[in-house]
Formats: structure tokens, C-alpha cells, sequence
């Protein structure tokens, strides 16, 4: 999460230079527009949302967005009683959140934004291999794993008698969240003894110069870095979703057949919120940058034309709920057609 | 006149005030904080317990792990610096014609001026692969290029203290060697190390001290796991590779875990503190014997 560092780093120091300059804005920034926008939600969204509020500050400098981490789960709390307008999702509105949202008089809308994948990646020089099960990722990351799994023959015993070196991400991190969730099945549980680091970097030198190495860290920075490492094709028994080992690609995450590892992020919007004009243009602008932005910041952007349907039903979704949105969703869609 | 003398020394007495309140509020933040991590972690865990996990699921506080970590790049660093830093100083005191000393001696503190960053990108970029050639089972993270370049980086403190223990030894010693016949490497090693020891344990004992407080170095390059071992080819974690992780990571202020880098920096401070104090008191000792 380096970059994620450097970012913030960044837009701090902006933040400064603007403060000493005094108020510079873009030359085509929208005074005008007021208000406030209220978001929440998970942790995982996060980055990407901010990284679009962060460049929603230019473009509208008088709307005050303020963005909470409650996670997923304390984000729909908020949203089904209506307290916030915006909610991060790293999964689908549950049943009964969703009825709470229903009884509390609100219609809302479930919209993608990006893609998430974690790689399980090795030394280049390891030839021994060749896929991994979720349930022996399991076994070498389980709390009970600490000070007992310590070599690769125990894990499967064709594999050589040799010390495993683990690296993974940080434990303040939502990717350790999401990966003890989806390998061990509780979040935010895992063994102690292994390499633990919220700088993505360092999980990179470390497996890159480590035969006997095993990481895990988002798709983008194996990406970056596909030279140095070798990824694991991941099987997670289960048929449905694609049999044998299955290697993270964009194809694979994108389709959620790279399982339990890839998952789509989400964002959610009530009603209540699409009448407030700040709120539709934040989620216009969000639609037009998140693409890239998401991309800059390790997420799996979706694809063009995906993002340009997930804008038209949040269009068609204002439209059912604001009486003179019918002609502004003509304009605008002339407008994208260009 | 008067006025002015008495402004100057009182900004004088200010100055040395200052260093003297602001080392006591290091050790009082320094106590209060490991005080409240002690009421609720047993000081015997603390001590005994031979994992260190702190962040995860299954805790444990054992600053064993961190400890041997310390020790071992330390002694990986001395095990270099020693031989050579020694070697150094016997041969400018020596052998080397005086105008060369003049220059190599300075040129020689330029290590010393190098940012440990620097040595620490050195070690993971350079030396470990270096040594990757022909230890293949050593991770890219590890206690050996990191210990080496250590080392490497104390040779001018104790190349340059020793030195001058070894001049500071009375010419009559010296002179007497040489007029009983003997050569300079028997002058070096028979009389001069022998009389200027305690000055060279000093020199030792403060790139120890150096050593163990090293922390840039050890973050880059020795590995960010607390492993309690003495095998120098996998990845370990100093005390003060631990506490650079914590304070830049997301740990809650406040919380037991963001307080164990105080507990883990009383030992460092423990460490170091004896360390300084027993070279203060053998450099006492030495002034005694030859003043």
C-alpha cells in the first residue's frame, strides 16, 4: 500500500500549497454546486473512493465530501437507516440489510466499480509449485499454523523438506481482512510468525529474493512486478466456479473464476441521496475517473463499456426518482456518445 | 559587561539544560508507557516467552525473538568491523609512513558519514545477491549481508578509537620494544594492543552500542519476522526494525499493541544504556593507569 502512501503524501502536500497560495481551483471548477456528500463503508472501496473525492475537490471545491471506514457491514448499517448517502461495499447488500433499507422507506441501487484479486506468488526459482489448494493455504496460514508449520513438506508431502518463508500483507490492512476471510474463514485471524508488511514493496523484495518464499498481495502489484515472481494457479475445489487450479488474470478475476481471491467492489446508492444534485454529479464524475484512478492505486479497473452501463443505470435510477431527470438523462447521454 | 557574561552563561547553563530534560523526558515516556504495558502483559512472558506476535490472533509477547535478532547482527557486524577496523589501526599507527595516516585516517570517517539508508540499500541490492552466488539458500531478507554491512559501517569507530588508544600508549613502551630488538609486529602485538586494550575494549564496546541501536539498516535489509534463531541465512527482526514497523504502520495510538514498542524500546535503552556505562567505566579506569 505503498502507493497508497505516496498518494496521500502527495495530496497532502497539494493540500498545503493550496492552503498557501489561497483558494486555486481548476478553471472549469464548479462553484456553484454546494453541500454535503456522507459516505461509509468498507475499507477495501476505500482508497478508490477517496482517490475520486480527492480529485472531486477540484472540480466542485464547495461540496464537502467526508468518506468513514466502518467496513462493509457497519456501512449498511448506516445506509439502511439512511444516515449516509454513498456506501463502500466489498460485497453484495445482505437479505435482511437490504430489508431494513426497504422498511426505512428507501429504493437504492447496486453499482461495480472495480475488481479486487489477491496473487499467491513464489520465487521464480521454485520449481516445486505448481498450484496450491485453498484448503493448504489454509493450513499454512491458520492461527494454529504458528510455530508449527514451518516447511514445505508439511504441507503437501511431495514438496522438499525445506523452510517456508511467509510474507503477506499488513494486519491493519484491508487485504489481510480479505484474505484470512477467504483462506482461513475468519477475518482478521492468522498465524503471527510471518513476514508482515503494509509496503507492498517489501513483500515484493522479500519473495523475489527468497526461494523459499510464499507471499500474497494484490494483482496490480504482481503486475508490476511479474518479472521478479512467479504466481500460483489457486484450486478451490468447488466445480462450480471453474475446475482445477485457476491462475489470477484479468479474465479469470473479472469472470470470478479466480476463486476465492477475486471478488467485485462495489458502491450503493439511495434514493434519497439522488435528490441531492451534489450527489449526482459526484457519482457522474466518479463514473469518468474511477477507471483510471482505481487502476493507479492497485485495483482491477472494470471495462469501458461496463462502466458506461453501470453509469446508465444509475442515470435510469435518478431518472425513476427526480421528476425532471428524464431530459437531462437525453443531454447526458448524447454527451457520452461522443 | 557584567550583564552580557551573565547572558552568555545563562545560555550556556540553557543549553546543557536542555539535553539533560529532554533525555529525562525520554526515559519518563519511555517508563510511563512500558509501565502501562506491563500492568497488562507479565513482565516473566515478557521475558520467557519465545515468540513475538503482538498484532495477530494468537499473541504472544516474548521479546526473546527481537532480542536474538539484535544480538545476532550485532555480533555478525563485530565479527567483521573487529578484525579489520583493528587491523587498520595497528597498521597506521605502525607501519604507515605519517603523512599517508594523515590522509587515510580522515577518509576512512567518510564511512561514517554514509546514511545507514544507504547501507541498507547496499546490503539488499549488492551484497545479498553477492552472496546469493554461492549460498543459494539464503533469503533475500537475512541477518548476514545485513550483519556484514554492519560491520563494514562501525570500521572507522573502531579503526579510529583505536588508533588512538594505541598512540595514546607512553613512547617508553614503544621505545623499549624497539630496543630490546623487536619487530614491529611483535612491538604491535606484544606491547602496544596489550597496553592500549582497554582503550580498544572501549572502541568495541561503543560499535556494539552503535550496532545494536542501528535500525535503517536492519529494516531494509535483515527482514521483517521475529524469529528466535541463530541461523544468519533467513529473515529476523531487530528491536529496532519492530519498532519502525508498528510507528509506521496503521496500529492504533493508545492501544496494547502500539505500546509494546515502548516495552521493546526500554530494552534497546537497557541495552545500550549498560553498554555506554561500562565503557565510561573502563575508559576511567584506563585514564587512572596512564595519567
Amino acid at each position: 500500500m505503498l502507493h497508497l502512501k505516496l498518494k496521500n503524501l502527495a495530496a497532502a502536500a497539494l493540500l498545503l500549497l493550496v492552503a498557501a497560495c489561497g483558494p486555486k481551483y481548476n478553471e472549469d471548477a464548479d462553484l456553484t454546486l454546494k453541500g454535503d456528500i456522507s459516505i461509509d463503508g468498507s475499507s477495501t472501496v476505500y482508497p478508490i473512493t477517496e482517490a475520486v473525492a480527492e480529485e472531486f475537490r477540484y472540480a466542485a471545491p464547495n461540496v464537502r465530501t467526508t468518506i468513514g471506514v466502518s467496513g462493509s457491514g457497519g456501512g449498511f448499517k448506516k445506509f439502511s437507516r439512511g444516515e449516509i448517502d454513498i456506501s463502500n461495499a466489498s460485497r453484495s447488500i445482505k437479505e435482511d440489510e437490504a430489508k431494513a433499507a426497504r422498511a426505512n422507506g428507501l429504493d437504492f441501487i447496486e453499482l461495480s466499480v472495480a475488481y479486487d484479486g489477491l496473487t499467491i506468488v513464489v520465487n521464480p526459482k521454485n520449481d516445486w509449485v505448481k498450484d496450491i489448494t485453498v484448503a493448504e493455504l489454509k493450513k499454512m496460514w491458520e492461527p494454529a499454523a504458528q510455530n508449527k508449520i514451518k516447511r514445505w513438506n508439511q504441507i503437501r508431502p511431495e514438496w522438499p523438506n525445506r523452510e517456508i518463508h511467509l510474507y503477506g500483507a499488513g494486519v491493519e490492512s484491508g487485504t489481510y481482512d480479505y484474505f484470512t476471510e477467504a483462506i482461513v474463514g475468519t477475518s482478521h485471524a492468522s498465524r503471527g510468525d510471518f513476514t508482515a508488511s503494509e509496503d507492498d514493496n517489501v513483500l515484493v523484495q522479500g519473495v523475489a529474493g527468497d526461494i523459499n518464499a510464499l507471499g500474497f498481495f494484490g494483482y496490480a502489484y504482481y503486475e508490476e512486478n511479474k518479472d521478479k515472481l512467479k504466481a500460483i494457479p489457486v484450486d478451490d475445489e468447488d466445480a462450480s466456479n471453474g475446475t482445477g487450479p485457476i491462475l489470477p488474470s484479468l479474465e479469470t478475476i473479472k469472470d470470478g473464476s479466480y476463486a476465492p481471491l477475486s471478488r467485485a467492489l462495489f458502491l450503493y446508492v439511495n434514493s434519497p441521496a439522488v435528490k441531492k444534485p451534489q450527489v449526482v454529479e459526484f457519482m457522474d464524475f466518479y463514473f469518468e475517473n474511477v477507471g483510471q484512478l482505481s487502476q493507479e492505486i492497485g485495483f482491477i479497473p472494470l471495462p469501458d463499456e461496463k462502466y458506461k452501463a453501470e453509469h446508465q443505470k444509475f442515470k435510469d435510477f435518478v431518472a425513476k426518482h427526480t421528476g425532471n431527470a428524464t431530459t437531462q438523462r437525453k443531454t447526458d447521454s448524447t454527451n457520452t456518445s461522443h | 559587561m557584567r550583564i552580557q557574561e551573565r547572558i552568555i552563561e545563562g545560555l550556556l547553563w540553557l543549553s546543557a539544560a536542555i539535553t539533560i530534560l529532554v533525555t529525562a523526558g525520554i526515559i519518563w515516556v519511555l517508563l510511563s508507557e512500558s509501565l502501562t504495558f506491563f500492568s497488562e502483559v507479565s513482565i516473566i512472558d515478557f521475558l520467557t516467552d519465545k515468540q513475538w506476535t503482538p498484532l495477530f490472533a494468537d499473541k504472544h509477547f516474548g521479546i526473546l525473538p527481537l532480542v536474538a535478532g539484535t544480538m545476532l547482527t550485532t555480533a555478525i557486524a563485530i565479527a567483521v568491523a573487529l578484525p579489520i577496523g583493528l587491523t587498520i589501526a595497528i597498521y597506521l599507527n605502525t607501519y604507515a609512513p605519517a603523512g599517508f595516516r594523515a590522509t587515510i585516517k580522515p577518509m576512512l570517517e567518510i564511512l561514517a558519514s554514509i546514511p545507514t539508508v544507504v547501507y541498507g540499500f547496499f546490503a539488499l541490492t549488492v551484497v545479498t545477491p553477492f552472496l546469493q552466488s554461492f549460498i543459494p539458500n539464503l533469503a533475500g531478507f537475512n541477518s548476514l549481508s545485513a550483519g556484514m554491512v554492519m560491520g563494514i559501517m562501525i570500521i572507522p569507530m573502531i579503526s579510529s578509537l583505536s588508533e588512538d588508544a594505541i598512540s595514546a600508549v607512553p613512547k617508553s613502551l614503544r621505545e623499549g620494544a624497539y630496543g630490546m630488538g623487536a619487530t614491529k609486529f611483535q612491538t604491535a602485538f606484544g606491547v602496544l594492543v596489550p597496553a592500549a586494550s582497554s582503550g580498544i575494549l572501549v572502541s568495541i564496546i561503543l560499535a556494539i552500542s552503535r550496532a545494536v541501536g542501528e535500525t535503517m539498516l536492519v529494516a531494509i535489509a535483515a527482514g521483517q519476522q521475529p524469529r528466535l534463531t541463530a541461523n544468519p541465512l533467513v529473515p529476523i527482526e531487530t528491536i529496532t526494525t519492530y519498532i519502525v514497523q508498528v510507528s509506521l504502520g496503521d496500529v492504533p495510538h493508545g492501544s496494547l499493541e502500539y505500546r509494546t514498542i515502548f516495552a521493546a524500546g526500554i530494552t534497546l535503552f537497557i541495552f545500550t544504556f549498560a553498554l555506554n556505562n561500562i565503557s565510561f567505566w573502563i575508559r576511567k579506569k584506563y585514564q587512572e593507569k596512564y595519567d
